[in-house]
């Protein structure tokens, strides 16, 4: 006996935790997608290039970028109605969602939560439009998970500010007009923002990547970067400062992993019911159902943690390990659910016919990035023993 | 200006639609309910025409208790307020009990336009912007791909099989779009998170002064005696080019009086 498929959400019922003003965001944020996005995401993603620019204007007119911060042209949405757009983002490709949330999450919330009045006033409005990209410059090639090692400095010379040293893995790097960037001083790490134009800063961009590959990622130089003294964030000195900055990045990534995870389990369940071998369609053997059911109940577990973490940031009552359970989770399980749709695809699902092998390679950066999936083990094994094992 | 916009509220466009066995009315739960697509016109136009000349949007819609979803996302896209018919002797009212209603509700509230997609996607008769124009006893300037205002004078372009007519009327005037009219915009964040603080007016049928006997499906002026679902596509016949394959496939076009 069929009856009519149902898809994983809809077997949680998830939609029945979202307000109607949360629908309304999410699904203009799916309609923007499937419109702009998923028509030309298998080309970009081959040929490892995006219009940056255009994508980037088209996504501030949409309103995603910095929508979850409060005035200087930004949207003031809910931490929840922000995760979903993420969700949405990613669902059509990590390296758009990886765009919004550098500009949005790292470089824009940097400004908005330690920037003086001028320097809000000078970039966050041209930043939420998307005539401005923004990157941020905090991890080295010799310090990822260690940010506190940064060999980058900046010194004092008169008044102005001299920065020296190098920036790795930087999204949006090679197409950005400014520069939140990290570095060591004498009263201890402090953000600077630096234009790209100014002389002695230099991006190169990173390739033959095998993941992301719809996304710019650079390496940034700063050789004797001379700037004023006002270019220095003056809300924060020390690791605080940018590790919030991550905090809220990741809270997007928790939802945004779930978006490629849904996607690639919504193609391997159309595949699996179309695709006849044995004069039955291989959704109809028990290993395929087995597998799908398994993937939906771990996708579907996971938007239920993302949505109780979204209710606590909502609320302003999430603390930073609550978000690594849900990076972790999130992240691993997302990736897993990829890997296990590749295999329910066969031959197919290597070409980018289908965007299951996109999404499982993306996701190998995702589960790394803004914290590896070890470091954020042993942050929660940090919070279950009150012993931090990495210092 | 002030300007209303009647929209509809559809199953999803690419949903099977259904119709209910116990009155062969259609099924609205069968499917999620979506804005009438070239409704979605109708209102970018009439937010593109306050933009030009000022003025306000006014979002009125008949339909069940969900169709309020559709008048939100107006308000989303930017539309001032709401007006919602909904009520359940309104259920299986056919077009001219619609346009009845519709008119009733329109009348006497001072719009300069009143604006209508050109057609829905669920019935599909277009009648409906036409049969309110005569009602309201005033102009009706249909299948408009471009719309003009200047001063009481509105001038549209109306789609033609071979190009357009140009068409002219004084307001207060109907007004209904093709798709070729304009893009109609997403609506914003802000716009979605402002929408449920505008005003949207619930009207019952005897709020808006209706006979209730000119309504609903015992009203209405045709029935539906019996319907059967969609056969399943029939295996599609391959002819095998031997070398005649064009005589072979002129040959079935014109068996099925396609040439």
């Amino acid at each position: 006996m069929t009856q009519a498929p149902q898809t994983p959400f809809a077997l949680f019922d998830i939609d029945h935790l979202l307000s109607e003003e949360e629908r309304a965001i999410r699904d203009v944020v799916r309609e923007f997608v499937d419109s702009e996005i998923r028509p030309h995401i298998a080309d970009w993603f081959e040929s490892g290039s995006i219009p940056a620019r255009e994508l980037a204007r088209d996504l501030g007119s949409l309103g995603v970028l910095g929508m979850h911060l409060e005035g200087y042209g930004c949207q003031g949405t809910s931490a929840v109605a922000y995760g979903l757009a993420c969700l949405e983002l990613e669902a059509g490709d990590s390296g758009i969602r990886s765009l919004v949330s550098v500009q949005g999450s790292l470089a824009m919330h940097a400004i908005r939560a330690f920037g003086s009045e001028e320097q809000k006033q000078d970039w966050l409005p041209r930043m939420a439009t998307g005539e401005a990209i923004g990157c941020f410059g905090l991890t080295e090639a010799d310090f990822g998970s260690n940010p506190s090692g940064m060999r980058t400095s900046a010194r004092r010379d008169g008044d102005d500010w001299v920065l020296d040293g190098s920036k790795m893995w930087i999204t949006n790097g090679s197409v950005a007009d400014v520069a939140v960037v990290w570095a060591r001083t004498d009263d201890g790490i402090r953000g600077f923002v630096v234009p790209t134009q100014t002389p002695g800063f230099r991006a190169n961009e990173i390739h033959k990547k095998m993941s992301l590959r719809a996304s710019v990622t650079s390496e940034l130089v700063l050789d004797g970067v001379r700037l004023p003294a006002d270019a220095v964030l003056p809300g924060v000195v020390g690791l605080r400062g940018p590790l919030s900055c991550l905090g809220e990045a990741r809270f997007g990534i928790v939802f945004g992993t779930l978006g490629a995870a849904r996607d690639s389990l919504q193609t391997a369940i159309d595949y699996s019911i179309s695709r006849e071998q044995f004069d039955k369609p291989i959704a109809a053997f028990q290993l395929t159902q087995k597998k799908l059911a398994d993937m939906a109940l771990e996708l579907g577990k996971g938007m239920l943690l993302a949505l109780h973490l979204g209710r606590l940031k909502d609320e302003h009552l999430i603390r930073p390990e609550q978000v690594s359970v849900g990076k972790l989770n999130n992240a691993r399980e997302s990736l897993a659910i990829a890997r296990e749709c590749r295999s329910i695809l066969g031959g197919n699902g290597i070409t980018l016919e289908y965007p299951v092998i996109r999404h499982m390679n993306n996701l190998e950066s995702v589960l790394t990035y803004e914290g590896t999936n070890e470091m954020h083990t042993l942050v929660v094994g940090q919070a279950l023993t009150g012993i931090a094992a990495y210092r | 200006m002030k300007i209303a916009v009647c929209v509809k509220q559809v199953p999803d466009t690419w949903a099977e639609k259904a119709l209910k066995a116990a009155d062969s009315t259609l099924d609205r739960d069968a499917a999620d309910g979506v804005m009438n697509e070239l409704d979605e016109y109708a209102v970018e136009e009439a937010l593109k025409l306050t933009e030009a000349h000022g003025g306000e949007v006014v979002v009125v819609t008949m339909g069940p208790e969900r169709a309020g979803e559709t008048v939100r996302k107006a308000l989303s896209m930017g539309a001032d307020s709401g007006v919602h018919l909904v009520d359940e002797t309104l259920h299986g009212s056919d077009a001219l009990a619609t346009s009845y209603a519709l008119a009733e509700v329109l009348k006497d509230r001072g719009f300069d336009l009143v604006m209508f997609g050109s057609e829905s996607t669920d019935a599909r008769m277009s009648v409906v912007p036409a049969m309110v124009a005569e009602r309201l006893g005033i102009a009706q300037l249909t299948f408009a791909q471009k719309v003009e205002v200047s001063g009481p004078t509105v001038t549209i372009q109306r789609a033609t099989e071979t190009g357009y007519d140009t068409v002219e009327a004084q307001t207060p005037a109907v007004v209904s779009v093709v798709e070729k009219i304009n893009e109609p915009r997403y609506p914003s964040f802000k716009g979605i998170m402002a929408a449920k603080k505008k005003p949207v007016e619930t009207l019952s049928v005897s709020d808006a002064g209706l006979d209730a006997a000119r309504l609903g499906l015992s009203a209405a002026w045709s029935q539906v005696e019996d319907f059967a679902a969609r056969p399943p596509k029939a295996a599609g016949t391959i002819v095998v080019d031997e070398g005649d394959g064009g005589a072979k496939l002129a040959g079935f076009l014109a068996e099925q009086k396609f040439i």
